[in-house]
């Protein structure tokens, strides 16, 4: 029989106070196969290790269990700790006496009767454990990155940096994402698309970066690692090889639709590069506003065209790639004005939302730059910015903060007033978050040199009269409700996460929170890593968060990347379910409710294959199969029958 | 008179208040003064101390002014303040027990019978009944 | 189609024109109103306090009528009424311990009622479940150059639980004013409150509410403005001539009942509308724009 030592923690007063320690100790020494028990304060810290060392060379131990805390948090110490002293770490199981008995019963009568049979299962467990190997697992040193913001570029270009290749998609026709649509970025003001059109020429021209723009992620299968995804790339109904950007299609296409770049309020055409600085700078055609496409006439662009580029035949195409790792930056939306009755439900002109702002402020904007109101073009002379429009309101929209209103509204009122020196702006507020690095210097040089009015309070409704928008709200420091008949509105829109990710997060199967966004690992310490092994999130995908934030959890994201194709290749655990071959009949049951398509039939010796490699040791098979041709390493019939029967004595 | 500034525990637990929270059924203490429910409020220019003081100074624990207050009077129980509040605080409850607070010392706000008998005749029925939020009933 | 109907005490004598009107339109569209027998007053404010039993006796007691009726829907005219009894309704279902209170009181009324046996109804939410072709091809009046300023008032929207649209951008009035034919005009005040209650001791909230709203319908080019409330129609009626000898520059503008519009619009029997009942005079605007 093997030699079975115990070793049972304290956890200072987390176990002791609940579980009588000395009473487990003694009942565990006369249990059959235990030849020694020893308890401690703190199992898990440097003298515990070094006690259990000890112990399993002196008392030629063949396995040991810990009766400690969930095995979620120190299995793992504990396992490496025997393997230092040789023993396999699949002989070291741990006993949870923490979270499923000390911690959930008051009573210590009948905690500590509990805590027995617990140790006492999983001795059994132990006394038939097998040694057991990880499975190696080979890595593909590419990786995927989804999203060609901000987040997406810095990842990809961490990630090639470090000598992997990178394939980023995007499903716009070019990169850039919402940090192209700004105008200036807090707090130092720089011109936004300057600072972040050398990154993306370095992502065009980055030898181990391929950019696949106009595409979406199709399908995926696989692991960590190893990961087969099908990517669309879009027609463009341009063939770009060819086409050398030269804009002549643009100049002559007859057709104009509103700029989604521009948040409605430009005009682009129906064959268009979203903004001049775009990359690629090639167009694509939107095959709905096309007039070619709409009545059959047309096709100035494919005359027009030097290089013959203009295909109108042209079909979606699929590109199969193997990846080894996925970083997912699909980056916000801004929750629309419509949402909100109070003002205006998206009816009124002058009453817009944020990025519709910055738009109105760039120089590459539908005004040139100029502030002007979309209503008539009327510079505006008293304008509201009001903040927490949809998020804070756990009633009636979003309960969370999203972050960044308070800094770019004070931009906004700080820009306009720049450009407006008889203007007066007005911010509605409930608090101002300025914690980053010169953020509270900024906010206060918007009230002392830009003379920006801020209100404490909220505006219960706003209506138009004549042609003003009448803003009702008030100012609790003062305690009086003011009224303002402002020339224009901007609202600070809840941060949403982008369109699709719902579905995204199903194809990748990551989870997503209560609020849409992408779910980290452990909000405090594992903040770019998914849920799913070899996925990992950055940006406002994750969280609304501002462009450093972004940035800096981009490039851990990439480090994360290169740390998993930095090792020879991944281990995988080996309590996988295996086949005995000659009790199994190839009957196919396990087939049916495996999870991962891990078991295949073998028509030849009319049995079932398992893939060591996708088993993700669930047991559904085992416990589906007829003959117990499936047993689960370290987790057999008999084991856990005998686990039961101690549970029982 | 001089306001007592003191705020105090005891002040923040008093029998008054433990008896609005009873008769309200609010927790106060979700309200973070975003001023909404006062800048909806169409009775608020009447009003003495105005809709998120009077939930603040429940918050502070002091009571006392609130039940000399002119405010719950001038409310009329429009509920617009409950449906403006993003935090789902009933502040209309809220005024509501405040009411009752006075009312259940015995202490009528109107006198139906004072009303003028021309005008009680001309009025609809339903604002002479909505008055009696404001008698002992 | 049956419904109950339940008037309420206003009903009856000051806005006696909302109920006549009322019911010959809802007859033209093919549906009873059957008024209950024995009924009460409803309680008119629903009482906000959460420990104040006593004053849901009244509501439950008419809701007991209404489900002895047999009648699954019980049309409310009065808004204040629709408020209180719908709000009863959620009150009892949201605690079984309060029900249970209230009945021992009820030990005189022959049937229990639990909350889900009665649906009460609002006329405009009535319209809506009819059909609003329905509504278009009872019309025979063309009202395509009158312009209707539609007055929700508080009762209908407020609180969440019971409201019968958006409290800040209704729409379902509108919606019957165009299947009317006539022409809409939205004003910012048309959810906002005429001061309710106020008018019999503080009558000068009710007179600021007045301005602002009858000056927004005005000014937004309305001829007439609906509304269903009595107490709002009586505030904002009266208030306007008030207003007027005191500001000879405010305009005053006719205020009906949607169901007097309705009646007109259809062509029903003049008999219906006592036109004395009101202060500012309707007629004028209504022989102008050829309704009678």
């Amino acid at each position: 029989m093997k030699r079975i030592g115990v070793f049972v923690c304290h956890c200072g007063i987390n176990i002791a106070a609940t579980v009588d320690i000395e009473a487990v100790v003694k009942d565990l020494k006369d249990y059959p196969g235990v030849v020694f028990v020893q308890d401690y304060k703190y199992m898990c810290s440097d003298p515990g290790q070094n006690m259990i060392k000890e112990k399993i060379k002196s008392e030629r131990l063949d396995g040991i269990v810990v009766a400690a805390c969930s095995p979620t948090l120190h299995e793992k110490t504990f396992r490496m700790t025997v393997k230092t002293v040789d023993m396999n770490p699949y002989n070291c199981e741990i006993a949870n006496i923490r979270e499923q008995c000390s911690w959930v019963h008051k009573d210590k009568n009948e905690a500590t009767p509990k805590a027995k049979l617990i140790i006492r299962s999983v001795v059994e467990k132990a006394l038939l454990d097998e040694e057991l190997e990880p499975v190696k697992v080979p890595v593909v040193r590419k990786a995927l990155v989804l999203g060609g913001g901000i987040a997406g570029i810095q990842a990809a270009l961490s990630i090639a940096n470090s000598g992997h290749e990178v394939i980023l998609v995007e499903r716009q026709s070019s990169i850039g994402g919402r940090m192209a649509q700004l105008s200036e970025t807090f707090p130092t003001l720089d011109c936004s698309q300057c600072i972040l059109t050398p990154k993306m020429v370095d992502v065009a021209q980055h030898e181990k970066i391929r950019l696949m723009t106009y595409s979406e992620l199709e399908d995926i299968s696989g692991f960590v690692g190893n990961f087969k995804v099908k990517i669309r790339q879009k027609t463009r109904y341009i063939d770009w090889d060819k086409c050398t950007g030269c804009g002549l299609c643009i100049e002559k296409c007859p057709q104009k639709v509103p700029s989604e770049f521009d948040q409605e309020l430009g005009k682009r055409k129906a064959v268009y590069t979203p903004f001049p600085q775009a990359v690629p700078n090639k167009p694509v055609i939107d095959h709905e506003n096309c007039t070619y496409f709409k009545t059959g006439k047309c096709q100035l662009c494919k005359i027009v065209c030097p290089f013959d580029a203009v295909d109108f035949d042209e079909a979606d195409k699929f590109i199969e790639e193997e990846v080894g790792a996925i970083v997912v930056a699909t980056g916000y939306d801004v929750y629309p004005v419509l949402n909100m009755d109070e003002y205006g439900s998206g009816k009124l002109p002058d009453v817009i939302d944020g990025l519709t702002f910055e738009r109105i402020l760039s120089s590459s904007g539908p005004t040139g730059g100029e502030v002007r109101r979309p209503s008539d073009g009327k510079v505006p002379k008293e304008i509201v910015f009001i903040k927490c429009v949809g998020s804070r309101d756990p009633e009636n929209h979003f309960p969370y903060c999203s972050k960044i209103c308070c800094m770019y509204t004070t931009k906004h009122a700080m820009l306009y007033k720049h450009r407006v020196h008889d203007g007066q702006p007005y911010i509605f507020y409930m608090d101002v978050r300025s914690g980053g690095k010169g953020y509270e210097e900024f906010y206060q040089r918007a009230q002392e040199e830009d003379k920006v009015i801020f209100l404490r309070g909220k505006v219960s409704k706003v209506y138009q009269d004549d042609n003003k928008i009448v803003v009702c709200g008030i100012d609790t420091l003062s305690g009086t409700n003011v009224e303002i008949r402002a020339d224009m509105v901007v609202l600070a829109m809840a941060i949403r996460p982008s369109k699709g990710v719902e579905e995204l997060a199903q194809l990748l199967k990551i989870a997503i929170d209560q609020n849409g966004f992408l779910t980290e690992a452990h909000p405090k310490l594992r903040p770019v890593e998914s849920l799913s092994a070899g996925i990992y999130l950055a940006g406002c995908a994750q969280a609304p968060k501002d462009i450093p934030d972004t940035v800096a959890q981009a490039s851990a994201a990439a480090s994360m990347v290169s740390n998993l194709f930095a090792q020879e290749y991944l281990l995988h655990e080996p309590i996988i379910t295996g086949v005995d071959e000659d009790l199994c009949s190839g009957c196919g049951l396990c087939i049916t409710v495996c999870p991962y398509d891990a078991r295949i039939l073998n028509r030849e010796k009319s049995i079932v294959d398992v893939n060591e490699i996708l088993c993700e040791a669930c047991g559904a098979c085992a416990a589906a199969c007829p003959s117990g041709a499936a047993q689960q390493r370290n987790f057999t019939d008999k084991q856990l029958s005998n686990m039961v029967k101690a549970i029982l004595s | 008179m001089t306001k007592n500034r003191a705020i105090s525990s005891r002040k923040i637990e008093s029998e008054a208040l433990e008896q609005l929270e009873d008769i309200s059924g609010v927790n106060v203490y979700a309200c973070y003064q975003c001023g909404n429910c006062s800048s909806a409020c169409p009775a608020v220019e009447f009003m003495d101390i105005l809709p998120h003081q009077v939930i603040r100074k429940v918050q502070l624990g002091f009571i006392d002014e609130l039940i000399e207050s002119e405010t719950p009077w001038i409310c009329a129980a429009c509920i617009t303040c409950t449906v403006k509040c993003p935090r789902g605080v009933d502040i209309a409850k809220v005024m509501e027990g405040l009411r009752q607070i006075v009312l259940r010392r015995d202490f009528e706000h109107i006198n139906i019978r004072e009303i003028d008998k021309k005008l009680r005749k001309k009025l609809p029925q339903i604002a002479l009944i909505g008055n009696f939020r404001k008698t002992i009933l | 189609m049956q419904v109950s109907y339940y008037p309420g005490c206003t009903l009856k004598t000051n806005a006696k024109n909302f109920e006549t009107s009322a019911l010959a339109v809802l007859e033209r569209l093919g549906v009873t109103a059957r008024e209950l027998e024995d009924w009460y007053c409803c309680g008119v404010c629903f009482s906000q306090a959460s420990d104040n039993l006593m004053q849901q006796i009244a509501p439950i007691r008419t809701l007991v009528k209404a489900k002895e009726s047999g009648n699954r829907q019980l049309l409310a005219l009065c808004t204040m009424c629709f408020n209180t009894l719908k709000r009863s309704i959620e009150f009892i279902k949201a605690d079984k311990d309060r029900l249970e209170t209230i009945q021992e009181f009820m030990d005189r009324e022959a049937t229990r009622f639990y909350g889900d046996e009665v649906d009460v109804v609002d006329i405009l939410s009535l319209i809506k479940q009819i059909g609003l072709d329905k509504l278009k091809d009872a019309i025979v009046k063309n009202g395509k150059d009158l312009k209707i300023a539609s007055y929700y008032g508080c009762m209908l929207l407020r609180p969440k639980e019971i409201a019968i649209d958006s409290p800040d951008d209704p729409s379902i009035m509108e919606e019957i004013i165009t299947a009317s034919g006539c022409e809409n005009v939205y004003f910012p005040f048309r959810t906002e409150c005429c001061g309710s209650y106020q008018i019999v001791n503080e009558p000068d909230i009710v007179k600021t509410r007045a301005k602002k709203i009858i000056g927004s319908a005005v000014k937004n080019g309305a001829d007439l403005m609906v509304m269903l409330c009595p107490l709002c129609y009586y505030n904002l009626d009266e208030m306007q001539l008030e207003i007027q000898k005191e500001d000879n520059t405010f305009q005053t503008i006719p205020v009906l009942y949607i169901t007097q519009l309705l009646a007109l619009l259809m062509e029903l029997d003049l008999d219906i509308h006592d036109f004395s009942l009101h202060s500012v005079d309707p007629r004028p605007v209504l022989k102008r724009k050829g309704l009678l």
